[in-house]
């Protein structure tokens, strides 16, 4: 069973990545299970989605995710005001919209060695492809694009028809998207 | 051919409420339903679904909708929850009481004050004496197949029914459930056949709902009552008929370990999936020989299968995520009398969790295992994690 934590804001598509995410691994064979943290949404408020991913023979329970194999955080002010690590297991990875260097999210933010920082420009990437307003981009496929890559756990091409079967609107801008945060994502070298 | 589909228990309702050829749909929005009939008002605007889209100003409305036109022979449907559920109870009466078969999902959520949009099971418990049949679900799949499965059995029986899913916990995660052609819908949901007395024809004139003298009223009374009785011999061969041709097994409760299972947690709706994992992993550790019981149907009562598959226990703990207020939980009281008339007939434990949406994990299932092991004689109320 893999577990991931998405957070964003309302606007983001928080929610469409968690579903967008699971359709992919059904897709790749897995049973799925994607659900907000059920709260009264608002556009710019902290939003929550969780996925659970694993063999159809497993029994999936239906509690919150309080210790995600990996966090996904589409809006890096959220590190400003949200525990984004809490419960996070070791050896997890953090992937996050950012232009930075995932080293300086050590340094600069003091995460500890024992999680793995991915950073994908997510924003710039979803403004070029129309996605979104500059000022409120919706960063949602591009991440998955780089979740893809980071992790293995779905593949580009399921994540691909994923979006087709989910986006509402403008569905191969959405692609390209998360087809370029696939190829341009920075990864921390591994962790010693 | 049927394909699988990512999709939440609230667009699982509007597939199966498609598939079901339903004729008229009214309804009110009201969190967290409302995605049932959002997908529903588009399915029927684009002309996928042969049906009428009552918009009304209440949910009062929406079930008075509902009647009309299920006393008239359509098939009807509408979705609520909640306080929505609660302004229609006076319909509720009307629809069981005038012998309609309509269907309704209500999600469970918690009533207000104070103001909650999370899942308890309040809502619809409040509405057990109205004459609805009721089914509780766990997940996607079990909602989609039990609108299904719901109208087969409601118009067999001229009764409504009302299937009931768990906010969020249900309506807003998405899973993979099976969807069902139209043509394998067909071959098992013909198109409703009111029969010769459930039906207003202008051309043959009669009343409907008037007046009845002591002298009468009472047999109306009793003849819901057989309904319900006669319903649930009409559920055991649909449940049959529903596995032939769709393949999957339902019946008035899921058994879960409990073939050598000396303890059994008896519990109904999401919640099921958590006590399952925390069940399967006692056994795995511990060699707990435990089992789990999962209600489905309710209304009507299923006395004698519940007897037969409880009666031979140790212990029994069911969890309620409802409060039947100056009482207990509803769920325990009911098993609690169902068991009641057998000789040798186990300890009962009653525990409460999970009310107003306050999230449930399998640890907190494992603790009232714990608790129950432990406790011999049946004791008052026992309230798991509330904060004093």
């Amino acid at each position: 069973m893999i577990e991931i934590r998405i957070h964003g804001r309302g606007g983001q598509g928080s929610v469409v990545a968690s579903k967008i995410l699971a359709d992919a691994a059904f897709r790749d064979g897995m049973y799925v299970q994607s659900f907000p943290q059920y709260g009264v949404e608002r556009r710019g408020a902290p939003v929550t989605a969780f996925n659970r991913m694993g063999s159809p023979d497993e029994i999936f329970v239906r509690s919150q995710i309080y210790e995600p194999d990996h966090v996904v955080v589409l809006d890096p002010t959220l590190l400003l005001t949200v525990d984004v690590l809490k419960g996070l297991k070791k050896g997890g990875w953090v992937i996050i919209n950012s232009p930075r260097d995932p080293e300086d999210f050590y340094k600069d933010f003091n995460f500890p060695r024992d999680y793995k920082v991915a950073t994908v420009d997510a924003s710039d990437i979803a403004v070029k492809w129309g996605l979104g307003s500059k000022t409120q981009p919706i960063v949602n496929t591009a991440i998955l694009g780089a979740l893809s890559k980071v992790t293995g756990i779905v593949t580009l091409e399921s994540l691909k028809e994923a979006i087709r079967e989910n986006a509402p609107v403008k569905k191969e801008e959405n692609v390209n998207a998360a087809v370029e945060a696939y190829e341009s994502v920075k990864m921390v070298q591994e962790v010693s | 051919m049927s394909f699988k589909k990512v999709t939440t228990g609230n667009h699982a309702v509007s597939y199966a409420v498609w598939s079901s050829r339903v004729q008229i749909i009214s309804a009110y929005p009201i969190t967290p339903q409302t995605q049932i009939v959002e997908l529903l008002s588009e399915i029927v605007a684009e002309g996928k679904l042969q049906a009428k889209f009552i918009t009304v100003e209440s949910e009062h409305s929406a079930m008075a909708a509902c009647i009309g036109a299920s006393a008239t022979g359509a098939r009807a449907f509408t979705a609520t929850s909640a306080q929505g559920l609660a302004l229609m109870h006076e319909m509720l009466h009307w629809a069981a009481g005038a012998r309609l078969p309509i269907v309704m999902a209500n999600v469970n959520r918690a009533m207000a004050p104070p103001w909650s949009v999370w899942t308890d099971q309040n809502d619809s418990l409040a509405q057990l004496v109205t004459g609805w049949m009721q089914i509780y679900n766990e997940s996607n799949q079990e909602v989609y197949d039990s609108v299904i499965i719901g109208y087969k059995v409601a118009e067999q029986v001229h009764l409504p029914l009302m299937t009931v899913l768990d906010a969020f916990i249900l309506s807003h995660t998405s899973e993979p459930v099976e969807i069902h052609t139209q043509e394998e819908v067909d071959e098992y949901l013909p198109p409703y056949d009111p029969g010769e007395y459930y039906t207003i024809k202008t051309e043959d004139p009669r009343g409907y709902g008037l007046l009845t003298m002591p002298s009468d009223y009472y047999e109306f009374r009793y003849k819901v009552q057989r309904a319900h009785e006669r319903a649930i011999e009409v559920f055991k061969k649909e449940f049959k008929n529903f596995e032939e041709v769709f393949g999957r097994k339902h019946w008035f409760f899921e058994e879960f370990m409990m073939d050598d299972a000396d303890y059994v947690i008896v519990t109904s709706g999401s919640l099921s999936s958590d006590v399952k994992y925390a069940v399967a992993k006692l056994r795995k550790e511990k060699g707990l020989k435990i089992g789990v019981l999962k209600m489905r149907v309710v209304r009507p009562y299923p006395f004698e299968e519940v007897r037969k598959v409880l009666g031979d226990r140790k212990k029994i703990a069911v969890i309620d995520r409802n409060i039947g207020f100056g009482y207990h939980g509803v769920f325990y009281e009911e098993l609690k009398s169902a068991l009641y008339p057998l000789e040798k007939r186990p300890p009962v434990f009653g525990y409460i969790i999970g009310i107003g949406g306050r999230d449930v994990t399998p640890a907190d299932i494992e603790d009232i295992i714990d608790d129950m092991l432990k406790r011999d004689e049946m004791t008052e109320i026992i309230w798991k994690g509330v904060r004093l």
